[in-house]
């Protein structure tokens, strides 16, 4: 599939599918991706968000479909150096200084950033001269990007890029992240935070069991996936009565207790009054966002009984 | 090989390994002060005795150097790296390369430190003879240097330890670096199927002069490098086509 766009510039996935023996890990993705554009691949673990990743990158062949980056394939788009990644995993290589590491990864490419405005953008300067091998995770993590940076790639990719951070460290990688993609990049980053892909991007595509579930502007995915849900212990009352509760989406029995589902928090509130007014009795009450993986569940209309689960996010 | 900051990182990352220059250089070159040393006037297979345990002790650290570079990709796979650099415009093959170049570094530093130190007990050989050895040597490596690659792709980090020292202590036992296994016989026409024990007849072989080593060990060298370049390429590929 040529289109123009694939042409001009930016990253199109076509169709893309992969199976590892029997696991499907990617059912059939198509995304295209706008230069400059901020993307996050939002999803579960084992939603395929790696594995298309991999794809992306060239460093997992797909089973079928195609993947045009800026009009190159993979391969030859990284050899150009117009790609740099912040893959899952992954150590520093002992036996050299954060500098060194730094420039010895600048040296690869063809139009490298300057190192030390590397480091001090991603706020490495201070242990530019300590041992790789001598980091914290943050600091590994902060590392990480700086290699990932220095590149000046016209597509920067991160595979979960916070997975391994604290709150504070998450917060410090995305004030300097989003210096990188004040230049323009295309940025395009895998997470299971909704609040991360809200916080940072300019479009979410949602990922589960291997399938796109939604994609569009933060606003419109937060708000298909911002359910709220309360549990409440209420022996003896019926669910059709608690279903009729105002705000109430669905209320469902499990037992003596039931969950009630909103559809945000302001429903959520109006429901939580309305069940304290009507059944004083209630106890046990607990309020909270549905996890991604039921929203999930929620709009793919699955029954999460399927066994055929990817192993990797 | 396009590029050189790349290779000189690499080269001061070996460097700073300390345990690289113990096997590949301290060991070797003490075994050598202290056993040649003591037995200066002897003489073994043929010529003095100083002049083949340096050859063989030469063989022995310079064979651990080149193999215990390519092993250190085992390494770099396991904390990702060789994903990481999968993604920059390095080809592999100058990784590689950068890991062979770098081996041969410590390799001839190995060398050139032994051949020192057996002109201090009085290894006496022309200027010829001694660089016909180190021709020699550095020739006699190859296998060894593919071998290292191999074992990279082959072993866990965990087990690479024993299995370099183990696999060149063995290779270079029974290509008589340590003294010699057998004179003749049958157990002599097998040792001389093994790469190690060209290496370690580099010594005497040098003291022939131009045409130094017989038509067989460069057959066996040969057919060693091959093998090893061709197994090392089909768990290359094995490797790099499934998920990490």
């Amino acid at each position: 599939m040529v289109t123009s766009e694939s042409r001009t510039g930016g990253v199109v996935l076509s169709d893309l599918t992969k199976s590892y023996g029997e696991v499907q890990a990617v059912r059939g993705v198509t995304i295209s991706i706008h230069p400059g554009e901020t993307l996050a691949l939002l999803g579960p673990n084992g939603a395929g968000k790696s594995t298309t990743i991999d794809m992306m990158l060239g460093l997992t062949r797909p089973d079928s479909g195609t993947v045009s980056l800026f009009g190159s394939s993979p391969a030859a788009a990284v050899q150009a150096g117009v790609v740099g990644g912040m893959l899952q995993t992954g150590l520093l290589l002992g036996y050299l200084s954060v500098r060194e590491l730094v420039t010895m990864v600048a040296s690869l490419y063809p139009h490298p950033l300057n190192v030390d405005e590397v480091l001090r953008l991603t706020g490495t300067t201070e242990i530019a001269e300590r041992p790789t091998t001598k980091l914290s995770g943050g600091q590994t993590q902060r590392v990480r990007m700086a290699m990932a940076l220095v590149a000046d790639p016209e597509l920067l990719v991160l595979d979960e890029p916070t997975a391994a951070l604290d709150v504070e460290g998450r917060r410090d990688f995305w004030t300097a992240m989003r210096a990188v993609a004040a230049r323009g990049k295309t940025v395009v980053f895998a997470t299971h935070y909704l609040e991360e892909a809200d916080a940072f991007a300019d479009r979410i595509i949602l990922m589960a069991r291997g399938r796109i579930v939604a994609d569009g502007p933060p606003t419109e995915i937060k708000a298909r996936v911002g359910a709220r849900t309360i549990r409440a212990t209420l022996p003896g009352v019926d669910d059709t009565a608690l279903s009729s509760l105002p705000g109430v989406m669905k209320a469902d029995q499990r037992g003596d207790a039931f969950v009630l589902t909103c559809s945000d928090s302001a429903s959520s509130d109006t429901a939580l009054r309305a069940l304290l007014l009507h059944y004083p009795q209630a106890s046990d009450i607990e309020v909270r966002g549905a996890g991604l993986e039921e929203a999930f569940l929620d709009l793919t209309g699955d029954d999460g009984v399927e066994s055929d689960e990817a192993p990797r996010s | 090989m396009k590029h050189l900051t790349y290779l000189r990182y690499e080269l001061l990352r070996t460097i700073r390994n300390r345990r690289f220059l113990i096997f590949s250089l301290t060991f070797p070159l003490i075994l050598y002060l202290t056993v040649a040393g003591a037995h200066k006037n002897l003489s073994l297979d043929g010529i003095s005795f100083p002049l083949y345990y340096l050859s063989g002790m030469a063989a022995w650290g310079s064979m651990t150097a080149v193999v215990s570079s390519g092993a250190r990709i085992a390494q770099e796979r396991s904390v990702g790296w060789t994903r990481q650099l999968r993604i920059t415009p390095l080809r592999t093959s100058d990784y590689f390369i950068a890991k062979i170049l770098s081996g041969y570094l410590m390799a001839l530093f190995s060398i050139v430190v032994l051949a020192l130190a057996g002109s201090i007990i009085g290894v006496r050989l022309s200027a010829v003879q001694w660089l016909t050895m180190l021709g020699l040597l550095l020739v006699g490596l190859i296998p060894f240097a593919i071998l290292g690659i191999l074992v990279g792709h082959l072993v866990s980090v965990d087990t690479l330890g024993p299995v370099i020292g183990g696999g060149t202590s063995l290779m270079a036992l029974l290509g008589g670096a340590y003294g010699p296994l057998a004179t003749g016989g049958v157990f002599l026409a097998v040792m001389k199927y093994l790469p190690s024990y060209w290496l370690v007849q580099a010594g005497k072989s040098a003291l022939g002069g131009g045409n130094a080593w017989p038509a067989q060990a460069w057959i066996v060298l040969a057919v060693w490098s091959i093998v090893s370049a061709r197994v090392a390429a089909r768990v290359y590929r094995r490797d790099t086509a499934r998920v990490q």
